[in-house]
């Protein structure tokens, strides 16, 4: 392989890992603003206290994953969001409701700040939800028919229960007491629609696709790729297992955060073997959407630079809000 | 309507919606550097309160800016597909290298300088709030580049297919109004800040609000302004020069010049009149065009009955007077405010309610006119998108215009939602100062020794 041909790909994965990690960050604190609903108002002071510092920097991988698809595939771009145009949209404001209310929900006059909560919810929830009917509509190549309609529903549901559960996995990591045990009760009933959500999107990703289905369901690749569903699998009952331990709440408080991570690294990784290398499905390779090698060779030695950097102070920043949530004020 | 007419009043909407709020967090972050060094330095009580305060409007503006901004780059993909498309070679790197090197940094620091105060040093906190100053400087720099680029393109080849490459990526970002450009936005952002803390100041002391801090701030806000707004004026000219070798239609447009002239007026106030092609109503000073653009009395200027395609006239004229008159206003103001304070000897309680009333009305006065400006450049490009080479025609969406008056009518409706409620929580702010702290306190006995003991400090700091 060229250099010529090596760097798109090199870009897909940077595009992959981007959005990943946003998934993973904005994951949980989309979850967490969902599952502030089922909170009083002091706990929901402490979840948001427990986001705060973070949810900025986390939106920024979205920022950077768009951005790369944008800038390093602009003729995937333009297929995928003119098809996303009205989900986008829709997303957009979302992201727009959630991120002024973390703001206006403590400053606004206390007869709004009880409105300005609702807009956070339900902005997390709309946000998360069409990025679960996004993620539906793009993994079957945009196709039309009712079969890929439920498809999408059913992902556009399964990604807000994701979320919530990694929201009520960070709230156990960071949060005691009264609200520690309630995050537990959360991750319990989130569990069950998450494993249903991940078991009917395998099937019914080679189902409503003929390339996914070509591409896992032959010999030999089958032996090779079982690991993925298997550890995927065996995260899951993990996580379910340590969650009616006492130790939950105690020293393994970050146990089901990493196991549902580790389980959403498999799944990421399944998704990938099941594109690649298409940029568009069925439509469009990573080759004929890229940029000129010259304009990705430039964004890449400042690739190379920075992320290792925006990992240095990502960690430094999560490492001076390490521990139990404390109140947040601006001093 | 045809999906170019609404992608351009959507895409319009948004870039108005979206610049309202770098507009203050630009310079409003580095004030606050200023505060918070103040107080590491004097430990006097009014620089942390001063700080604390405007650290809540600046983590508002700052999200409202995340938002809207996060809606900006979906924007150039959902309604620009071909923009990419055809100079992606050149704004795809200039947009990365904003991401990479600006949004990550202010994002991740922001954390830490908003509430990481009693978890790390002082000295850390400093260097994380200078980090956050530095990166929303950066990113002005990067996007004020891409920009500049658009109206002086140059530095670049365009291949068989009409896709552009770079040829130099000095020439590209350094392009001939590039340095005009980023410094008439950043000391734009300086005057909006200064007004928006003289206007908030003022609006305290007529609310009887006041607190220690709101002397301090005012007084930093008029300086501000009475130094920078000479230079703002200076640089605006030196720009307007530039451009006027550059991109002359935009210069003849915002002059009302229909056809070229030696001895060209300058007009005060006229009425554009698109079919005669020519003014209606002007007050003029003669010669007066010529003068200031080509420093001679009867110096020619190029009319736009020289150029084949050229930007609309009236919202240039008007939308150039604006700014202009509310510069001027600045600088009564500022100047003014300066001589206010050496009467009272800074006791700003003693200003005049005229005064005060005067500055509570222009706390917004930077936005006006800073919309007005970027109105007057970005109009002033049409029909083109890079100037001279591609027209915005060639680039727009394929997507059904119904959708786009969808988005457009949503987008109308949110964005005036919120412009309502960051103006009112402002308001409320100003006038409940000690009432609104970042999150209400449910465990204070952390929060009472913090505050006792700055107390402490604030009195062993008045001793010395």
């Amino acid at each position: 392989m060229s250099w010529a041909q090596i760097i798109p790909l090199i870009f897909m994965g940077l595009l992959g890992f981007a959005l990943f990690v946003y998934v993973v960050l904005d994951g949980f604190d989309l979850g967490v603003g969902m599952l502030m609903h089922r909170a009083n108002t002091e706990e929901r002071n402490t979840m948001v206290a427990s986001i705060g510092p973070f949810w900025d920097a986390n939106e920024t991988w979205l920022v950077l994953g768009i951005g790369i698809l944008l800038i390093a595939f602009p003729k995937a771009n333009s297929i995928i969001l003119g098809n996303l145009y009205i989900p986008v949209a829709f997303m957009l404001i979302g992201l727009i409701m959630r991120g002024v209310a973390f703001d206006f929900r403590v400053k606004a006059r206390l007869e709004h700040q009880l409105g300005w909560n609702y807009v956070f919810i339900i902005g997390s929830g709309l946000a998360s939800a069409t990025q679960g009917w996004m993620l539906g509509r793009y993994v079957t190549g945009f196709a039309e028919g009712w079969q890929f309609t439920l498809f999408a529903l059913a992902i556009a549901l399964a990604v807000p229960a994701t979320y919530t559960l990694l929201g009520a996995c960070w709230l156990l990591l960071k949060t005691e007491g009264e609200l520690q045990a309630k995050a537990t009760r959360w991750a319990k009933i989130a569990w069950v629609p998450v494993v249903l959500g991940m078991i009917l999107i395998s099937l019914a990703t080679p189902w409503v696709s003929t390339v996914v289905r070509d591409r896992w369901f032959a010999l030999p690749q089958i032996i090779g790729l079982l690991p993925i569903p298997l550890a995927t699998g065996a995260a899951l009952i993990a996580l379910r297992w340590i969650l009616n331990s006492p130790r939950v709440r105690a020293d393994l408080c970050w146990l089901p955060f990493v196991l549902l991570i580790g389980s959403l690294v498999m799944g990421a990784l399944g998704l990938a073997y099941s594109l690649y290398p298409y940029a568009v499905i069925g439509q469009m390779t990573v080759w004929d959407a890229a940029s000129s090698t010259e304009a990705l060779n430039v964004i890449l030695i400042g690739a190379a630079v920075a992320i290792p950097a925006i990992f240095g102070y990502t960690i430094f920043a999560f490492w001076v809000f390490r521990g139990k949530v404390r109140e947040l004020t601006y001093g | 309507m045809d999906a170019l007419i609404l992608s351009r009043i959507q895409f319009a909407l948004n870039m108005s919606f979206h610049i309202l709020f770098p507009t203050i967090s630009i310079a409003l972050c580095w004030v606050l550097l200023f505060f918070r060094h103040r107080w590491v330095k004097t430990r006097e009580q009014s620089w942390l309160t001063a700080y604390r305060f405007w650290t809540k409007v600046f983590a508002l503006t700052f999200a409202l800016g995340v938002v809207s901004g996060i809606t900006m780059s979906f924007q150039f993909g959902t309604n620009w597909p071909g923009y990419m498309e055809r100079v992606g070679n050149i704004a795809g790197p200039l947009l990365g290298y904003e991401v990479l090197t600006a949004f990550f940094l202010e994002a991740t620091f922001l954390g830490v300088m908003l509430f990481g105060h009693n978890r790390v040093s002082e000295r850390v906190h400093l260097f994380a709030t200078f980090m956050v100053a530095f990166g929303t400087t950066l990113s002005a720099f990067w996007i004020l580049a891409l920009n500049s680029w658009m109206q002086t393109p140059q530095g670049y080849w365009v291949d068989p297919q009409g896709i552009y490459h770079v040829a130099s990526w000095i020439e590209v970002i350094f392009n001939p109004s590039f340095p005009y450009r980023f410094v008439h936005m950043v000391t734009a952002s300086f005057l909006t800040v200064a007004f928006l803390l003289c206007g908030l100041s003022a609006w305290q002391v007529i609310k009887k609000t006041a607190d220690e801090a709101t002397p301090k701030v005012l007084k930093t806000g008029l300086i501000l302004a009475a130094i920078l707004i000479p230079i703002q004026i200076f640089v605006g000219d030196q720009h307007g020069l530039n451009t006027l070798h550059h991109q002359p239609e935009k210069i003849a447009a915002i002059e009302g010049i229909w056809h070229t002239e030696k001895g060209a007026p300058l007009l005060a106030f006229a009425w554009p009149n698109k079919d005669t092609q020519t003014n209606d109503y002007a007050i003029e000073i003669p010669k007066g065009a010529s003068l200031i653009l080509t420093h001679e009395l009867n110096g020619e200027l190029k009319g736009l009955n020289e150029f084949e395609v050229h930007p609309p006239v009236a919202p240039l004229f008007f939308g150039f007077r604006i700014m202009v008159a509310v510069g001027m206003l600045m600088l009564a103001a500022s100047w003014f405010g300066v001589y206010q304070l050496r009467r009272t000897k800074g006791d700003v309680l003693k200003f005049p309610r005229y005064f005060l009333y005067g500055l509570a009305s222009m706390t917004f006065a930077g936005w006006l006119a800073t919309l007005a400006g970027w109105y007057v450049t970005e109009i002033g490009r049409q029909p083109w998108i890079v100037h001279g080479l591609i027209k915005l025609s060639e680039i727009v969406t394929h997507t059904p215009p119904a959708n786009i008056a969808f988005t457009l009518t949503m987008y109308v409706v949110v964005y005036l939602a919120l412009i309502i409620s960051y103006v009112g929580v402002l308001k409320y702010m100003a006038e409940h100062p000690k009432k609104t702290e970042a999150e209400p306190t449910a465990e204070s006995g952390e929060a009472i020794a913090i505050v006792a003991n700055e107390a402490i400090d604030s009195t062993s700091g008045e001793q010395k």
